[in-house]
């Protein structure tokens, strides 16, 4: 740094900084990996609403298994797909606190898609963040419920078959059915406008736990660029390209 | 003022867990012991102690609510039967490995798979070896009364904190589905907020305020620190051995053979022992009251003394393993079991422990 750079950084020219909630630990993501991203905004809103003393959060098996290490507040490390039970015991026990569950596809579409039904039926007072990249990224790129199709994976090689495979699973339109649901959106954090857009979602999505309005699912359409064998910026155009085709975003339950 | 009343086992694990100030039970239906969750809901008892109770999707569901209720530091509890504890074991094994304290019943039916819901002792090895995967045990109580069914709910808590380990009730049908005279406990309130950071401060879940975060996790990716904390469960395992291992005897100073058993065959071999006595066969019963830590020190002493022993188990034969684990390799130790269901008479118990011990010596 040169010493003009250094007098610069001060106090009063600091636009930018990094919410307290987050650690300061290194994160494991990889460049372009949205899960960064989503953590950085769930952070920033349970401080700016100043909750996060009454916060606990549930992390799933999955890339972001080690969330807590990087948001600072209470955390359950859940078995694979059933943090919505585990978020279900802890709200159930502690009705006053901001309870929310971080998931990706494999783990609340795949093998935990009876849990988070049941929650979202149940209409728990919850909050579900849903990071939907179309793959499994932690175990090296295999097929999600999600995948789309002829999407290429390390278990579909010549691209996802629906005779084989079944169809992309639009699960979060499934909840939105489901009477216990009051807020269901889905989102994105490619662009600055879409980040602030995911950003007021998901405090909107806190602020419901205090209005008591069942349970507020928040699915964000993100990239694996390691997964999906892409340039971080190749992986957000073909998410953009072939993602939002099928996973439109916007609200779609709001009472 | 001790309430006495007649009631059903599985009755009175509801009615001790209201009264021990339990904080929450999650559960799903299954034969025979859906009368738990039954008596709970008719009793209503969140108007009266705030104790929640929530009938889950499933029993995979109900041991993960129980996860997240324990790591929050509150008295949480569950209970099944058979097939439904072969469905919890995921679970069991994420509870111990983050070292949560909870109660989990199985009021044990007769299998493999579907098989029947009458009574069996075949969960002996899903309860005692730590059914799930990973070095890890459960802490087991096995009830052979009603009132035992009443007193192991409060005992179970206790040891389960103390522990910071899940405990297991392992009763079977019959004790689950009789009706006996029991003792009720008094009641104790539900534990304060205050309570909690008194006891669990250090490790349960109640937001991160003036203090580093708490995290409920068995992850630990580093194989050597891994290592570490299972050394450390070993060692904890260790201490249960040393103080909490738990048995009765009967009519054991005088005895020539005895009889191993625990639960309902416990119950049935005291009979057997009146039938021994009379017929001048001098024989004793020795009931693990704790299956883990099984009972060790106490069941070798009497091995130095006696003639031998007989396994006495609704199951193919699986406690038995524990006893000759135990027991001094020259005394004979034999197993007499029906199972599928099939509850031994007294008679039957006598004819196989003159068969195949005094006769065959
Ligand atoms: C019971 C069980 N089955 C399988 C696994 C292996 N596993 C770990 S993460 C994962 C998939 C995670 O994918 P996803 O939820 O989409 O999260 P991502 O890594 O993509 O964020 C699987 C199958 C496991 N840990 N536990
Ligand atoms: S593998 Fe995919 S989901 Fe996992 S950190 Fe890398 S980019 Fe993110
Ligand atoms: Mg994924």
């Amino acid at each position: 740094m040169t010493v003009e750079t250094i007098d610069i950084i001060r106090e009063e020219n600091l636009v930018y900084r990094k919410t307290p909630a987050l650690t300061d630990n290194v994160m494991h993501y990889c460049p372009g990996c949205s899960h960064g991203v989503v953590h950085k905004l769930v952070a920033e809103v349970i401080e700016e609403t100043g909750i996060r003393e009454q916060t606990i959060g549930v992390s799933p098996v999955g890339c972001s298994v080690l969330a807590y290490n990087y948001l600072d507040i209470d955390w359950a490390e859940a078995a694979h797909g059933r943090a919505p039970a585990v978020a279900t015991g802890i709200s159930r026990l502690h009705p006053e606190k901001y309870v929310f569950t971080y998931q990706g596809d494999g783990d609340l579409a795949s093998i935990g898609t009876a849990e988070v039904m049941h929650a979202c039926n149940r209409g728990e007072n919850i909050v579900i963040i849903f990071v939907n990249n179309a793959i499994y990224g932690m175990t090296g790129g295999q097929m999600a419920p999600t995948t789309l199709v002829g999407q290429v994976t390390s278990t579909t090689p010549y691209g996802r078959d629906v005779k084989l495979n079944g169809f992309p699973m639009k699960i979060t339109e499934l909840l939105a059915q489901l009477d216990g649901t009051g807020f269901v959106t889905r989102q994105a954090v490619h662009t600055p406008l879409a980040i602030r857009k995911a950003k007021n979602a998901i405090r909107k999505a806190f602020e419901n736990t205090k209005k008591d309005k069942g349970t507020s699912f928040i699915e964000i359409v993100g990239t694996c660029s390691s997964g999906w064998k892409m340039t971080p910026v190749d992986a957000n155009r073909w998410m953009v390209e072939n993602m939002f085709p099928k996973y439109p975003l916007g609200d779609i339950k709001d009472i | 003022m001790a309430e006495i009343k007649l009631m059903k086992g599985n009755e009175v694990i509801a009615e001790a867990a209201i009264r021990c100030g339990c904080d929450g039970y999650f559960g799903y239906p299954i034969t025979p012991q859906s009368e738990v969750m039954e008596t709970l809901m008719a009793r209503e008892p969140w108007k009266e102690t705030g104790m929640v109770v929530l009938q889950a999707e499933s029993e995979i569901a109900a041991i993960n609510m129980v996860y997240g209720a324990a790591a929050c530091g509150k008295r949480a509890m569950t209970s099944s039967s058979s097939p439904g504890i072969s469905l919890k074991q995921e679970g069991l094994t994420y509870l111990a490995g983050a070292e949560l304290p909870c109660l989990v019943v199985d009021v044990v039916r007769g299998g493999p798979g579907l098989g029947t819901i009458q009574p069996a002792q075949s969960d002996y090895f899903q309860a005692t070896r730590g059914g799930g995967h990973g070095d890890y045990h459960l802490l087991v109580l096995a009830p052979a009364s009603v009132q035992e069914m009443n007193d192991f709910v409060s005992l179970g808590f206790d040891l389960a904190f103390k522990y910071r380990n899940p405990v297991m009730i392992l009763a079977d049908g019959v004790i689950g589905q009789m009706m006996e005279k029991v003792q009720l406990a008094d009641y104790s309130p539900r534990w304060t907020d205050d309570d909690i950071e008194r006891i669990s401060g250090k490790w349960a879940l109640t937001g991160k305020k003036g203090r580093d975060r708490h995290v409920a996790t068995s992850l630990e990716l580093d194989s050597y620190k891994q290592e570490i904390f299972n050394h450390k469960l070993q060692a904890k395992y260790r201490l249960m051995q040393e103080n909490d291992a738990r048995h009765e005897e009967l009519h054991c100073e005088d005895a020539e053979y005895i009889f191993v058993a625990y639960g309902s065959s416990a119950r049935i071999c005291q009979k057997s022992i009146q039938l021994c006595r009379e017929q001048g066969i001098k024989a004793g019963l020795f009931r693990p009251v704790t299956l883990y830590p099984f009972p060790r020190v106490p069941l070798r002493a009497l091995s130095r003394r006696v003639k031998g022993f007989m396994a006495v188990e609704m199951s193919a034969g699986q406690m038995v393993e524990d006893v000759r684990l135990t027991v001094d390799a020259n005394v004979p130790v034999e197993h007499f079991g029906r199972y599928g269901g099939v509850i031994p008479t007294p008679d039957e118990i006598v004819e196989a422990l003159k068969k195949q011990i005094i006769s065959a010596s």
